[in-house]
């Protein structure tokens, strides 16, 4: 009787998943089996998991291996965008408890839940095969339906939990239709074998399919980095969602879209860069222009935050759309120092907050900055790198991502980007001056800033500023993660 | 290279075309006779108690979930266990691997009462 030979495989590149997949099983467990109301040890241990990992990650940097027959990769655009998809995660197991806690839908399987979506999204990172991409992207997003309508009790959680589970689910029969009709236009799902197909063809443009087939997957992302005219989740869902979950949403999942849709474009699909390019460009005009043009109008801080996340998608669209060495490592170094910021702005947003989601109007942050001076400063901090204003890290990312843009001749693409920007300066700013010269109506008596939440802020604070200091810390990583695609 | 699919697109015009016909001729040219008993829902021949559009207890949905879950267990096992000799060593601790999973899974379930009726 033959045997059926297993190919070799290596599990160094999927060490972390592995990792991550088997801490959330014990933690699981260890939710079921240990008694009691408090869940925080949880969060302890899912952070110095996720801190582990990190070392884990990093560990591979530099490195180049290829595992189950080269549908995973080890290279340092994956090990990039992992630490990215860790940071978000860790920035946002540090604010869940406290939140949780108040909002009374402290249960245990948020933290498992965190390290699944986490898992998820390195494979969508690491996966050079069309199938493996869509598996991570479905592991991540089952999570994440769930993380949204965590709050059960709360029906706008239920709501964004529900539209968040019909519209994913639509948006990946998108893009599983894309992926489909390119195997069928190519005969394979592997990147890199696309690739070679597709680099054979006389004329790719002109193969219908194969062109469906890129543009049914690129609306597929578009939802899942909700770049408008697919964004009309994106409000209620991040509204609605508890706001730690908002906050990771917004960071994590988003780059993760962001790392699957750079390798599939750009490894697999080059030949056609010109007609992709053409689609994005508009996408990146209409996602900058409709997330700050609405977000101009919003009271609720958190439904500002998430048009203003539509617009960051927007600017990171505009690094796609140049597809250059400098657009695409301003959207590394972008997507890591927006994690930084967004998060940290959201922690500002749970600390002032009140029990029932209640207290989270722009309004509500009058004489915040007379009452507390420090959290303040660290919110300013994080609306300036929102805003894109020196000397943060928001700055020299969209520095790097509209200079990608003019070196490929995208000159009215990026005067469209940085009129946008000085749109959105307003809505920033609104919260500021609410903060600092208006008298406050509150006391602010009942913000408790616990360990993990001062923590949080203070690696958010360093996260946005470092990197617009010294911007070449980070630069060289993410200039290091592009060069193998 | 579109005309290979041309049998695909024939197989899907002749399948809505069956429908419809058959759904528009019957309407058109078929009998119509109503009685009182023909019109009344049908319930394994009994009368007819209550409504059909009761309320179900969310439980059913929950052991109709739980079942669907571990019924994949079972269908993942089926060709694992044909080839079960060919596959050998490597075989058996994937196997092993998917079962602990799914057993922590089960234990999850177990102890969040998720198995109680009452």
């Amino acid at each position: 009787m033959d045997m059926i030979t297993i190919p070799a495989v290596n599990f160094t590149p999927i060490l972390p998943e592995i990792f991550l997949s088997v801490l959330a099983m014990v933690l699981l467990l260890i939710n079921v089996f240990i008694p009691g109301d408090r869940k925080a040890y949880l969060g302890y241990l899912s952070f110095v998991g996720i801190v582990a990992a990190g070392v884990l990650v990093a560990a591979g940097w530099g490195g180049h291996i290829e595992s189950f027959s080269g549908s995973v990769v080890l290279d340092n655009f994956a090990t990039f965008f992992k630490m990215i998809f860790l940071v978000s995660a860790g920035l946002a197991v540090l604010i869940s408890d406290q939140y949780m806690e108040r909002e009374g839908c402290n249960h245990g399987e948020l933290y498992p839940l965190i390290l699944f979506t986490v898992v998820g999204m390195m494979l969508m990172a690491s996966g050079t095969d069309l199938m493996t991409i869509f598996l991570g992207l479905e592991v991540m997003s089952v999570a994440l339906y769930v993380l949204a309508g965590f709050n059960r009790k709360n029906p706008k959680s239920n709501e964004a939990g529900l539209k968040y589970f019909l519209l994913g689910c639509f948006s990946t029969g998108f893009l599983l239709y894309g992926m489909a009709l390119t195997y069928g236009a190519t005969g394979t799902t592997r990147i890199a074998k696309i690739a070679a197909v597709v680099g054979q063809m006389s004329l790719p443009s002109a193969n219908i399919m194969l062109v469906a087939g890129m543009l049914l997957m690129l609306t597929g992302f578009a939802f899942k980095i909700a770049a408008a005219p697919f964004h009309m989740w994106t409000p209620d869902v991040y509204e609605g969602a508890p706001t730690p979950m908002t906050a990771f949403m917004s960071a994590g999942p988003k780059a993760a879209g962001f790392a699957a849709a750079l390798r599939i474009f750009l490894v697999a699909l080059p030949t056609l860069q010109v007609e992709w390019s053409q689609v994005l460009w508009v996408l990146a005009v209409l996602t900058m222009t409709v997330g700050n043009i609405t977000a101009l109008r919003q009271d609720n801080i958190k439904r500002m935050l998430a048009y203003s996340s539509i617009a960051h998608a927007g600017y990171a669209l505009v690094g796609f759309t140049a597809g250059n060495g400098t657009g695409t490592a301003g959207i590394l170094f972008y997507m890591l120092s927006y994690a930084f910021m967004n998060i940290g702005a959201f922690a500002i947003i749970i600390l002032v907050g009140k029990k029932g989601e209640s207290n989270g109007n722009v309004q509500d942050f009058a004489g915040f900055g007379v009452k507390h001076p420090v959290l303040a400063v660290a919110m300013s901090i994080f609306l300036f790198s929102l805003a894109g204003m020196p000397p943060t890290a928001g700055f020299i990312g969209k520095f790097y991502l509209f200079s990608g843009a003019i070196q490929q001749g995208y000159i009215w693409l990026a005067i469209i980007g940085v009129l946008n920007s000085a749109a959105s300066v307003y809505y920033y700013l609104r919260v500021m001056v609410f903060m600092y010269m208006k008298d406050p109506t509150e006391e602010f008596d009942w913000m408790q800033v616990t360990a993990p939440m001062a923590l949080c802020v203070a690696i958010s604070v360093i996260g946005s500023l470092i990197p617009g200091i010294i911007p070449s810390l980070i630069l060289q990583f993410a200039q290091q993660a592009i060069k193998l695609i | 290279m579109l005309g290979a699919y041309l049998p695909i697109l024939l197989l899907v015009i002749v399948a809505i075309g069956f429908g419809l016909v058959s759904l528009v001729m019957s309407s058109l040219i078929g009998p119509k006779k109503f009685s009182v008993l023909k019109m009344s829902p049908y319930e394994s021949g009994c009368e007819p108690v209550g409504t059909g559009q009761e309320r179900f207890s969310i439980k059913f949905y929950l052991i109709a979930m739980l079942f669907i879950l571990f019924d994949i267990e079972a269908v993942f096992l089926y060709p694992w266990a044909i080839l079960y000799k060919k596959l050998g060593m490597f075989g058996l601790i994937e196997m092993g691997i998917f079962i602990v999973i799914l057993f922590v899974g089960y234990i999850y379930v177990w102890k969040k009462g998720a198995l109680e009726w009452e």
